[in-house]
């Protein structure tokens, strides 16, 4: 119960936060920084939900990705659809593709899974880029209108900013909940020991797939917002590497943490862009990170604070009693 | 159909890719099998073998055939690097673990590649010059023959290293029975280290003998190593046979699509058998059914 | 109460078992013993739906359950612990137990996410439960932490807990007295009765004869792969077959 009040009073402060943070910040650079981050946010909390609670790897998710952007892109360039009704078959579009590949590929385990999402995700990019007539190929796809509600239109960076936090927020909430519930446990036991928790009655493989679907859902849900946001896309932004980025966030910021999505979105988004001098730097430094932080740090960084933040604490209750004494 | 020759030429272009593939399946295998790990970084071998090649070539003003080996040799340093760095100080670790690892690994090299010798796509020269043979109305070129023979080469000097020499027969021991060998006093880590070491060698003479006919860059490997997973997942995660054939037939239905089909999903064909077989017949086309012991 | 026929398990062209009938009545305490690679274990992971055997039937009661999956074993209460104590590490030993109850809840991932009324209600009693299984088993005071750090004599008592969280008609235990000292042994065979006495059945596997000719009713002696005797504790003390197999193998 303590721990459950506390849970709330984190993410309020953290809701707090960033909805205020917009007021302190001047200029629109860092806003637009933001965006990003918020919806990198949204598709490393997507991941770690698979990830991070089932222990279900996927270097496939720029794909997820990828479709929202191009089905919300599509739909709102070449036919006269709503731009929210676009997102929302964006995603409906990512769910159903996730559910009917869930079922043959979440058989695979650990490597294979590995490989088999990566093939997935492979075969998606190669799809944006060839059929040039649907997504305008490699040269991409332009003039995506912006979402808009009654005469607020969302085309500038502060009303991106919270159209895209009041979204990754909400997620993050709905995830934080998931977690200390039912389903939460069942994934959690899943990523330890699937046997034993076939065992207890949890039917793993349905709670796979119902992740997975989901999973891709939140990813082209942040794909639509990407085009709609940034009114142009093109397939470079939903590759391979874009796949290793995301898992790069979640590692370093922390499984199964949703602050550490948040995190790991916030580092990987602001290196390139504060530091140029990072720009061919970057995989070097990723693929660092990854090898480093899963050997000596398997928290990511989220547990390691948490670790500091638990020696600080005891340090002082231990002061305290010397003091008493 | 155009003129017979074009078939022709399909099949020859099919066969001395797969016989790449099926080179870069055996370095999955043999780390596979002797550690259970999927080494993700697999293709980055590939890729530093021609790039080391066109490096030594280039830089030290060496032949080709002591470049080449020297090339062998850097490749095989960097697998035993990778080995002692990264995957010997684990202990207990989950598959999920190491996946992340090695696509670190795999990442890393690629971007130390890239920073190294940039982002431009080099030529290695065919060993043999390129004059090209005509038959059948296909073109030949001497570096065919070269891969084709390396390749059996390669395949052979494999059997034979696995089925005859203590230090092969050494390493099967271990992929059967970890503990039980180390009973017998075979050391575990040496084998361990001994197959990254032999896998990035071949990796890197695949690297090497393909480099001539493809043109190579630092991000080769990617594409070269999922290629070369799906020939191993073919042949049952064997070094053997079926990863041959598992090579040349993906080589093959590639080749064959790209030419009558589409060439712009090449590609593609590749990974979408990868999907079939994982989803239909994990066990490889060519093995039997065993049930696993849990 | 549960019944096997038959049943023939072959590994690539290993016979593990061969033509394995018996049946346990409700209520009871079964000992499988036998001497290392009799296939007890294989045994088990057939009727809990891990193996699927080559041959034979499963039944429990008048169902025929042959090829069922675990979790819809779980379902109609048949659960099980496992030799190597399969915890679930990360989490804690009270959530490791709430998992237990998972086939005894039933919110869906919409009413957990948006913490729908319905979910917290069941959540508390879930949690309550959970709660009564630890004091069951005396690991209250452990409720919080991490399962991995528990002992290894607490971890089978937590293994012991969630299987019994499922609610089970039939717990098949494998090898829970394995690596306990003699005193968490006295206190297992003790917690056994108590379980028996809730009116569920057990069948355990297990190699510490005393164990098992103290607590079991009815012994079943499998050596290699075949049923050898089924019989009281003394009619197994007795059986010619059964002393010249153990006295064989050493």
């Amino acid at each position: 119960m303590i721990k459950e009040k506390r849970q709330i009073l984190i993410f309020t402060l953290f809701a707090l936060i960033v909805l205020l943070a917009p007021l302190f910040l001047k200029g629109s650079y860092f806003l637009n920084v933001l965006v990003f981050i918020g919806i990198n946010t949204l598709l490393a909390v997507a991941l770690n939900l698979l990830l991070g609670y089932a222990g279900q790897i996927s270097l496939g998710h720029a794909a997820f990705f990828g479709l929202g952007a191009y089905v919300s892109g599509i739909l709102t360039t070449r036919f006269p659809v709503d731009p929210w009704m676009a997102l929302l078959a964006a995603a409906l579009c990512a769910a159903l593709l996730a559910f009917v590949i869930g079922f043959p590929i979440l058989k695979l385990k650990g490597h294979y899974l590995a490989m088999a999402t990566l093939g997935f995700g492979i075969i998606m990019y190669i799809f944006f880029n060839e059929t040039v007539d649907l997504t305008g190929g490699p040269s991409g796809l332009s003039g995506i209108p912006n979402l808009r509600l009654g005469q607020l239109i969302f085309d500038n960076d502060r009303n991106n900013y919270y159209l895209v936090w009041v979204i990754t927020l909400g997620v993050m909430l709905l995830s934080i909940n998931l977690s200390q519930s039912r389903i939460g446990r069942a994934l959690r036991a899943i990523n330890d020991s699937e046997v034993a928790a076939r065992v207890m009655g949890v039917n793993a493989r349905i709670l796979k797939v119902q992740i997975f679907t989901i999973s891709a859902f939140v990813s082209a849900i942040a794909g639509s917002l990407y085009a709609h946001t940034m009114t142009f896309i093109s397939p470079t932004s939903f590759g391979f590497n874009f796949s290793v980025e995301l898992l790069t966030m979640i590692i370093i910021g922390g499984l199964g943490s949703m602050y550490g999505s948040f995190l790991g979105a916030a580092i990987l988004t602001m290196l390139p862009e504060f530091l140029r001098v990072f720009r061919d730097f970057d995989i070097v430094i990723y693929g660092l990170m990854l090898i480093l932080i899963t050997m000596f740090m398997p928290k990511g960084l989220i547990g390691g604070l948490e670790a500091l933040f638990k020696i600080v604490i005891n340090k002082i209750k231990g002061g305290a009693q010397n003091v008493k004494r | 159909m155009d003129h017979p020759g074009q078939l022709v030429q399909y099949v020859l272009t099919g066969l001395s890719n797969g016989a790449i593939y099926a080179l870069i399946g055996f370095g999955f295998a043999i780390i596979h099998n002797a550690t259970g790990i999927l080494n993700f970084a697999q293709g980055e071998f590939v890729m530093l073998g021609g790039m080391f090649t066109i490096f030594i070539l280039s830089f030290l003003n060496l032949p080709l055939i002591p470049a080449i080996m020297l090339a062998i040799i850097f490749s095989t340093l960097v697998g035993i690097l990778f080995e002692r760095l990264a995957i010997r100080p684990l202990k207990n670790v989950k598959p999920l673990s190491l996946v992340i690892i090695t696509i670190g690994a795999s990442i890393f090299i690629r971007g130390a590649a890239m920073l190294i010798w940039g982002k431009d796509t080099h030529a290695l020269p065919a060993f043999s010059g390129s004059n090209p043979l005509y038959v059948y109305g296909a073109t030949i070129m001497p570096q065919h023959l070269w891969i084709f023979g390396i390749t059996i080469m390669i395949i052979i000097a494999n059997k034979l290293f696995f089925s005859y020499s203590i230090l092969g027969k050494a390493m099967r021991a271990c992929a059967y029975n970890a503990h039980a060998a180390s009973l017998v006093g075979i050391d575990v880590k040496i084998m361990v280290l001994l197959s990254f070491m032999v896998s990035s060698a071949i990796g890197s003479m695949a690297g090497i003998i393909i480099a001539p006919l493809t043109m190579t860059s630092y991000d080769v490997g990617i594409m070269l190593g999922i290629k070369g997973f799906c020939a191993v997942i073919i042949g049952g995660m064997s070094s053997g046979l079926g990863t041959v054939l598992g090579g040349l037939l993906l080589g093959l239905l590639e080749s064959l699509g790209a030419g009558y089909i589409s060439a712009s999903y090449k590609d593609a064909i590749a990974f979408i058998i990868l999907l079939l077989i994982l989803f239909i017949r994990p066990e490889g086309l060519f093995k039997q059914k065993a049930t696993q012991r849990v | 109460m549960l019944s096997v026929e038959g049943i023939t398990q072959i590994f690539g062209g290993l016979t593990a078992l061969e033509d394995v009938s018996f049946s346990v009545t409700p209520r009871s305490i079964t000992g499988i013993i036998g001497p290392n690679g009799a296939g007890k274990t294989t045994l088990f992971n057939i009727v809990t739906g891990l193996y699927t055997q080559t041959e034979g039937k499963v039944y429990l009661g008048e169902k025929n359950i042959s090829f069922f999956a675990p979790e819809t074993l779980a379902g109609l209460g048949l659960v099980r612990t496992f030799q190597n104590v399969e915890l679930f590490g990360q989490m804690s030993v009270l959530e490791n137990v709430m998992v237990g109850l998972h086939t005894k809840s039933k919110s869906g991932i919409f009413s957990c996410a948006f913490k729908l009324p319905g979910q917290i209600r069941e959540e508390k009693t879930v949690r309550e439960k959970a709660y009564r299984w630890l004091e069951f088993t005396g690991l209250v005071d452990e409720a919080d932490i991490a399962a991995c750090n528990l002992p290894f004599g607490k971890g089978r008592l937590l293994e012991i807990s969630r299987a019994m969280a499922v609610e089970p008609q039939i717990i098949l235990m494998d090898e829970p007295a394995a690596g306990l000292n003699s005193r968490e042994t006295a206190g297992l065979a003790e917690l056994i009765r108590k379980i028996q006495d809730l009116g569920i059945t057990i069948v355990l596997v297990e190699h510490d004869m005393e164990l098992v000719m103290d607590v079991c009713e009815s012994i079943v002696v499998l050596n290699l792969g075949k049923k050898l005797a089924h019989g009281t504790p003394r009619e197994i003390q007795e059986d010619k077959a059964v002393i010249a197999a153990y006295l064989g193998e050493d």
